[in-house]
């Protein structure tokens, strides 16, 4: 049963949009629709555009062809119901900034300016924060934070513009496998209600957490499935080293394509 | 130093220091934490033009520096926008051309240029009443959009991108900041000179991004740091009989390096 068969309503559709940078094709006629709740894992080498399709949906890149449409709206109007958390190493870290400050960034824009923090919008941060257990470190400058302390700061102010939708860049990248683990529990708490789309290199949690894989490599190989067919493990070959080295988890794999790759996995999970 | 409060221009020449240290305080405090050093300093020299300019016309150079000095900013702000790549190289363009013409426009005005010299290094003992004036307007356009705008300005300036994704005009209010950069650094011109504007815009801030991590109190002693340095050096040089503007940026950046020595000292 596909995805499609539960009648949800499409919260995102892209239809053959291709993107490049300085010329150079990063993207090619991707088609993608993305339903109410859906929790899609999207993997893929690096280079493979992953990063680049999220920048499009979110208005950050124009599409050289193609479109996309947010909640049947335009990317500017639409993507007011999107929560962002961006890869954490892009980031400045002497910058003079409170957690809280940074939680409060999701109040900005999508609404009038000039308006003073109402006791809601309050109540909204602190929210927040105390689903990533964060609160405690509310007034810390965000320098001070360990790397995997800042990711749950990102994912706060992601949750205070009220998303409907969570785009999120490998949100577990430098982060110890506990707060990992915790990060993905609590978007798989945050799922029953909000859409996820997740890139990401780390195969077991995608495995484990998501509902559908998708596998991109400059063309989007995605069936609204969770096992990885033959031509996404093909596409996927090219993926990097620590991937292939963490094992592909025995049950997102198709049976057939299972015994292609069996013999070249290292450090094998049966889990 | 006392007894010369007694003259008007020393009377002056203290309200001056103030009213500009409010401005590079909180100016300050953006460009240090955005990385717009070189962009400033660029705006400065291209002021230069303006001055000439308002030789060549007849009318106060301020005017003309306050001018050129929004043209150039408008100017390099889009290109630090619209390209990422070498944007210091053509800001570092921008520059030397409106310090050119400036020079040209000087050749083509007749007569005798006296306070030029003012406008290079500064003469914060030569600051009339009327400046003064100008002065306190420009502080108030300043204090007043960093109020208003005091959160949208801290998220672009921390995370451009998501500022953008939750609908933040960035462009607009980028061009802002760098239009408030224009207007401090013409203040700041009358201080210490617009050859060593850079050093008071972003010394003060450099010491308090040591000691604190809030941007509002990086402000609050950014402004007070510069107030001081600002009457120490003018004491320093009334005493020593040496040029004010040069006096103060080397009390500031005396101050800077033993600050950071401190800092390194106490971190072990």
């Amino acid at each position: 049963m596909t995805v499609e068969d539960l009648a949800a309503q499409p919260v995102i559709e892209i239809s053959d949009v291709s993107a490049s940078y300085n010329g150079y094709p990063v993207l090619e006629d991707i088609n993608l629709t993305v339903y109410d709740t859906d929790f899609i894992g999207l993997i893929g080498p690096n280079g493979g555009g992953k990063t680049t399709l999220l920048k499009v949906i979110l208005g950050l890149l124009k599409p050289t062809r193609g479109s996309v449409r947010i909640m049947g709206k335009t990317v500017e109007d639409g993507r007011c119901s999107v929560g962002y958390v961006p890869q954490v190493v892009e980031m400045d870290r002497e910058f003079p900034i409170r957690v809280w400050e940074v939680v409060q960034m999701g109040l900005l824009g999508c609404r009038k300016p000039f308006q003073r923090i109402s006791k809601t919008e309050r109540e909204i941060i602190r929210h927040a924060l105390t689903q990533v257990d964060m609160l405690e470190l509310e007034q810390r400058a965000i320098g001070e934070l360990s790397v995997g302390q800042r990711q749950r700061v990102y994912i706060a102010r992601a949750l205070a513009t009220s998303p409907s939708i969570l785009l999120l860049d490998e949100p577990t990248a430098s982060v110890d496998p506990q707060i990992a683990t915790s990060i993905y529990d609590m978007l798989a708490r945050l799922n029953e209600t909000v859409t996820i789309i997740m890139v990401s290199h780390d195969m077991n949690a995608v495995s484990a957490y998501v509902k559908t894989i998708g596998c991109l490599n400059t063309t989007l190989h995605y069936h609204g499935t969770k096992e990885i067919t033959e031509e996404m493990a093909q596409a996927m070959y090219e993926c990097p080293v620590d991937l292939i080295a963490h094992g592909l988890p025995h049950r997102v794999l198709s049976p057939h394509t299972h015994t292609h790759t069996h013999d070249h996995i290292g450090d094998h999970h049966h889990d | 130093m006392i007894e010369a409060l007694q003259y008007g221009f020393m009377r002056n020449a203290l309200a001056a220091g103030i009213l500009v240290s409010i401005a590079t305080g909180i100016i300050g405090t953006y460009i240090v934490t955005n990385r717009i050093v070189f962009l400033s300093g660029g705006i400065a020299h291209a002021a230069y033009g303006g001055i000439g300019l308002g030789y060549l016309l007849g009318i106060n150079p301020t005017f003309g520096a306050i001018a050129f000095a929004l043209a150039s900013a408008m100017g390099m702000g889009l290109v630090h926008r619209r390209t990422k790549e070498r944007s210091d190289t053509i800001i570092g363009i921008m520059w030397a051309i409106g310090m050119a013409l400036g020079i040209i426009f000087l050749d083509l005005s007749p007569g005798y240029k006296a306070d030029l010299m003012s406008y290079l290094f500064g003469s914060i003992l030569a600051v009339p009443t009327s400046d003064l004036f100008i002065m306190l307007v420009l502080n108030a356009i300043i204090v007043t959009l960093v109020f208003l705008f005091y959160r949208p300005l801290q998220a672009i300036s921390f995370d451009e991108t998501f500022a953008t994704v939750v609908s933040v005009p960035v462009d607009q209010l980028y061009l802002m900041l760098i239009g408030m950069v224009a207007l401090t650094v013409v203040m700041t011109m009358r201080i210490v000179g617009l050859i060593m504007v850079i050093a008071l815009l972003t010394i003060p801030p450099a010491i308090a991004g040591l000691y604190v991590r809030d941007m509002k109190r990086m402000m609050l002693v950014s402004v007070l740091l510069s107030i001081a340095f600002t009457i120490i050096g003018l004491a320093l040089s009334y005493t020593l009989n040496l040029t004010s503007g040069a006096t103060i940026i080397l009390v500031a950046g005396f101050s800077y390096f033993l600050s950071y020595a401190l800092k390194s000292l106490t971190r072990k």
